[in-house]
């Protein structure tokens, strides 16, 4: 059953998204030319990452599975973006994109899945599970919903130390069914810690779909529990999402505390490589290929002739480029040698 | 005698349990529409109806305490862990809930959570675990570990018709590997019962789960050097078989304790207690652990190897246990 | 929401005596507990009461026909007596003795019986709720309309539990009435250090079910809007969450003096105390004369007197039964009447009820 309408006689979450706040003082920059490329280049190599992935796991050289992020680019680039270097993310399984803008290279993302030793985790970890605390990323777990608490946990510690610093996780729409996706926005909330929540909101969770999930139209009606302001945005517009972290970021800086923003896009194919899912509509997936956000982004910038044919070569080929040399790269690196499995697990 | 794998056997299993009785229902995550991740339900959805195969949030807390809710209600739940590594989520409803109504305040809580455990398919830490000990250290469970497909079938089923909380750990590395010819008709295979599955005289090795295969692999290749290895099956981890257990070795006089699970505190401490506890004449060396190293589960090819012990280790320790 | 189901509905002149009968007893009988039996020496363990928030038990569970089922805390005492338990298994149960509901297995009020539709709680807070969801999925699959009412405290609201709990509830659009007790504080922290919003109810919506706020200390608030929720998940119109707004008069438990809370606090909410409020309606309306009040009074001493008496000469269990039951096997150490009348129900077929349990 959809989700039914709710009575707003208790509360208002929705805020304005706007640029410019009370006194008048504009609070989100406006985009340079080059931030704008910026933004381009990393939903291009997103994209051509994630295929390059598929290709791979095709080719049977992906030792587990490949999640795919098709379609939810703007999502992982643009929250990122928004962020400033000493920030704090903890992505999941779709936000690859997220964790090439906080400073990792396709070759760290192909080590990793084709389970090297030069990868980030020296092949323990498989897919999006690794991190840094020096590019401030966190790796997640597989169980979902669980890098709420330990994100609201990163971010009470900048308050603590009264840093600049802010913390943003991912979580999707079945994450938002777990008990640990309670209590840690709870937690942030009524400790008003500097922690943007994004759930990305695709539609389905494997092949349970979102009105299986819940019993609510918007997820973020699930911020009102929890007295968090929350917005809603459209998942495929990378300059939305930018906007929108921005200005939870700036909030979080201020002291105001969490912002809840829930994404709306749609997973365009299934859970992983080896669900066909044909459980998805496929009228509905054609739909939103419509709405596709590199596409969209791309128009955008013709249309603002904010980037010209040659430009986009440029970068086009930059990324291949790149692709090309770190596939080469991954696939000549080395395995781990066995022992190493035997590392000590303590510091 | 139809041949099927053990999967095929499982799903039989369920299915012949869900016709027969109509207080057994399914929940978990993905297991109508979907069939399941690995299609252990496969078509029961538009066999028995969305009220009998419930499609859940992701709630793995909410599943088993609901499941125990239900179980309470007179309901036979049997709840889907999609990976048994998830049961974490809900580990509180499992020990604290589910493991003590009985004892506490008397009503049985017959239900059953299974799902697939064990690593060999490259699936990194969180999809290779095999934490059956958490359960085998909680009184008031039952727990299970099915190897061969004719067991598989013939387990869930006494699973499901048990009235206790019962953690049924299917190896997710046999689901397709593994075959047997399995009645078409109605059996059970009792709990707490072991079985032999080779019989020897030198060496006994005391296993469950995939390590069956990979003992009996093992036990092939010794036979030409002339070293008889008896290989004991488990199948019931709680409560385990004490009595088969000994006599093997009593038989045998050494024994090797085999398991995927990691060495500290893995079943083959306990077991290792027991027989030094009740069959300290009968030995005639050491008791030896293969197990697998104190790490979580690598997800690289070559560290998961390292990880998993395999017929080459079983073989190298009973040849320097026999000639000891 | 606007499901306003029909209009209100108050309760008729021997339910409102029988309420305060229940009010009454519940702070005469937790009075005995843990100013008299424990300060005695003669309990075992933590001592838990619900003193001053008893409206919010007695004004929903006094609604529940036979086949419903609640979940109670260890603040909602007058639950048990409701359903059935007798005064002598409470305080056997709470002095450990062989004949009360576990046998000495555990303390408190974590006891319960499924042939008078009681689940017992663990100490793990909010981990029953999923458990009512459960049982509620097997009433709507019994199809009679039944419900399961359960509680929750403020500080267990943060639990992750009770989020999967009611979201799972609303979803599956479950008969369950969800009550929260929000007594303001949650052993030491106070309920603006547990969440951020003014009010839970704020979550019913939240989750995509109807959520309000009420006097927790007005029986008669109480007892509406717990109708409203009954009768709406007995149409098959989903669970509700209905937060009662009450005061904590006594520590979390009795070693805790409770110095954190304020003096103030304890005197405002004094003054609304729920019996008294509710023994001046009943004396305004005629409904009782003072006398009847306390012939009233007087009876529940002497209850209360005759149950202590006789759990306090019942046995300690043996030392030797403790291994026993674990598992429920053929010789199961527990009656399996349980079961098998719970599957007679689910299947339609309602044997003879027990009164007692036989012990």
């Amino acid at each position: 059953m959809k989700g039914e309408a709710f009575s707003s006689d208790l509360w208002t979450f929705d805020f304005q998204l706007s640029t410019v706040n009370r006194s008048g003082t504009r609070v989100l920059p406006k985009l340079t030319r080059a931030q704008h490329h910026d933004l381009y280049y990393y939903l291009r190599l997103n994209r051509r990452v994630d295929e390059q992935l598929v290709s791979l796991y095709r080719q049977g050289k992906v030792a587990g599975g490949v999640y795919s992020s098709l379609g939810q680019e703007a999502i992982s680039v643009g929250a990122a973006y928004a962020l400033q270097p000493q920030d704090v993310i903890g992505p999941m399984i779709r936000n690859v994109g997220a964790m090439l803008v906080r400073g990792y290279r396709p070759r760290d993302v192909f080590l990793q899945y084709l389970a090297r030793q030069d990868g980030p985790t020296g092949g323990r970890e498989a897919n999006t599970h690794f991190g840094d605390l020096a590019r401030g990323v966190i790796a997640p777990i597989s169980m979902l919903g669980e890098l709420v608490p330990v994100l609201a946990g990163v971010a009470l510690a900048a308050k603590l130390r009264k840093e600049e610093r802010v913390a943003l996780t991912f979580v999707g729409d079945g994450a938002t069914s777990t008990g640990q996706f309670h209590e840690g926005l709870n937690f942030a909330a009524v400790q008003k810690l500097p922690l943007i929540v994004i759930v990305e909101n695709n539609g389905w969770a494997y092949s349970t779909p979102v009105e299986k999930q819940m019993a609510i139209r918007n997820i973020a009606e699930r911020a009102r529990g929890y007295g968090i302001p929350a917005t809603i945005v459209d998942g495929n517009d990378v300059l939305k999402v930018y906007a929108a972290t921005h200005v939870a970021a700036d909030r979080a800086r201020r002291g105001e505390g969490p912002t809840f923003m829930e994404a709306k896009t749609m997973r365009m194919k299934g859970h992983a490589e080896h669900d066909d899912a044909r459980y998805m509509p496929k009228e509905l997936v054609e739909r939103w290929r419509r709405k596709d956000p590199l596409l969209r982004f791309e128009k955008y910038l013709a249309q603002k002739k904010l980037l010209t044919a040659a430009e986009k070569a440029a970068l086009d080929a930059r990324i291949e480029n790149e692709i090309r040399a770190d596939v080469a790269f991954a696939e000549g690196s080395a395995f781990p040698a066995p022992l190493d499995a035997a590392q000590p697990v303590w510091a | 005698m139809p041949v099927m794998t053990y999967l095929d056997a499982l799903r039989q299993g369920i299915w012949e349990e869900m016709e027969r009785d109509s207080s057994v229902f399914l929940l978990g995550e993905d297991i109508g529409a979907y069939g399941g991740a690995f299609k252990v339900t496969a078509g029961m959805l538009e066999k028995f109806g969305s009220e009998r195969v419930i499609d859940t949030p992701v709630s793995e807390s909410a599943i088993v305490g609901a499941a125990v809710g239900a179980a309470l209600m007179g309901l036979r739940p049997v709840a889907e862990m999609q990976f048994m590594d998830f049961i974490a989520c809900g580990f509180d409803q499992v020990v604290n809930m589910a493991a003590k109504i009985h004892y506490r305040w008397g009503p049985a809580v017959p239900m059953v959570i299974r799902g697939p455990a064990g690593a060999g398919v490259h699936g990194g830490p969180f999809h290779s675990q095999s934490n059956e000990m958490w359960f085998v250290h909680t009184p008031g469970l039952k727990v299970v570990m099915p190897a061969t497909a004719y067991d598989a079938k013939g387990l869930i089923k006494a699973a499901i018709r048990d009235d206790n909380p019962v953690i049924f750990f299917e190896h997710k590395f046999l689901y397709r590997r593994v075959k047997d010819e399995v009645p078409a008709d109605d059996y059970v295979v009792p709990l707490g019962q072991a079985a032999v599955r080779r019989a020897g005289r030198d060496i006994a090795v005391i296993t469950y789960g995939a390590m069956v295969w990979t003992a009996l692999e093992a036990a092939q290749e010794l036979e030409k050097e002339g070293l008889s290895l008896e290989v004991v099956d488990l199948r019931t981890l709680l409560p385990y078989d004490e009595q088969t257990v000994l006599a093997s070795v009593r038989k045998c006089n050494k024994v090797i304790l085999l398991h995927e699970d990691t060495r500290t505190g893995g079943m083959a401490s306990e077991l290792a207690a027991l027989i030094a506890e009740q069959s300290f004449e009968d030995l005639d060396g050491p008791i030896v652990r293969v197990t697998a190293p104190d790490t979580p589960v690598p997800y690289s090819p070559p560290l998961e190897e390292y990880f998993l012990p395999n017929a080459q280790r079983v073989a190298e320790a009973a040849r320097r246990l026999a000639a000891y | 929401m606007a499901t306003r189901t029909s209009k209100a509905r108050a309760p008729d002149a021997t339910t409102l005596e029988r309420m305060l009968y229940y009010l009454k007893l519940t702070r005469e009988a937790e009075w005995r507990i843990d100013q008299v039996l424990y300060r005695q020496g003669k309990i075992v363990g933590g001592v838990y009461v619900g003193r001053g928030q008893e409206a919010i038990a007695v004004g929903s569970t006094i609604q529940l026909t036979p086949d419903d089922v609640v979940v109670p805390t260890h603040r909602d005492f007058s639950a048990f007596l409701i359903r059935g338990f007798s005064l002598r298994e409470m305080f056997a149960n709470w002095l450990g003795r062989a004949d009360g509901p576990t046998r000495g297995r555990d303390g408190s009020l974590h006891f319960g019986d499924m042939r008078r539709g009681v689940v017992a709680i663990i100490s793990h807070l909010g981990s029953w709720c999923p458990v009512a969801c459960g049982v509620a999925m097997a009433l709507k699959r019994r199809g009679q309309g039944n419900v399961a009412l359960v509680f929750f405290g403020d500080g267990t609201s943060s639990e992750g539990d009770v989020h999967e709990a009611m979201n799972w509830a609303a979803v599956m659009k479950l008969p369950v009435v969800f009550m929260c007790n929000n007594n303001a504080f949650a052993y030491s922290t106070p309920a603006e250090k547990q969440f951020a919003v003014k009010s839970l109810a704020v979550r019913g919506p939240a989750y995509g079910m109807p959520g309000v706020s009420v006097d927790g200390n007005d029986v008669l608030a109480v007892y509406e809007a717990a109708r409203q929720g009954i009768a709406r998940a007995r149409a098959g119109g989903g669970p509700s969450l209905i937060e009662c707004k009450t005061f904590r008069m006594a520590g979390h438990s009795a070693h805790d003096a409770a110095e954190y809370v304020p003096e103030k606090l304890l005197r405002q909410w004094a003054r609304k105390d729920p019996i008294v409020r509710l023994e001046k309606l009943l004396r305004a309306r005629r409904i009782l004369t003072r006398e009847r009040i306390r012939e009233m009074d007087q009876a529940i001493r002497k209850e209360i007197d005759e149950a202590v008496a006789l759990a306090e000469a019942s046995p300690l269990p043996e030392a030797a039964s403790t291994p026993q039951g674990v598992h429920c096997g053929a010789d199961c150490w527990w009656r399996k009447t349980s079961v098998v009348r719970s599957q007679q129900s689910v299947a339609g077929d309602h044997g003879p009820r027990a009164t007692d349990n036989g012990r």
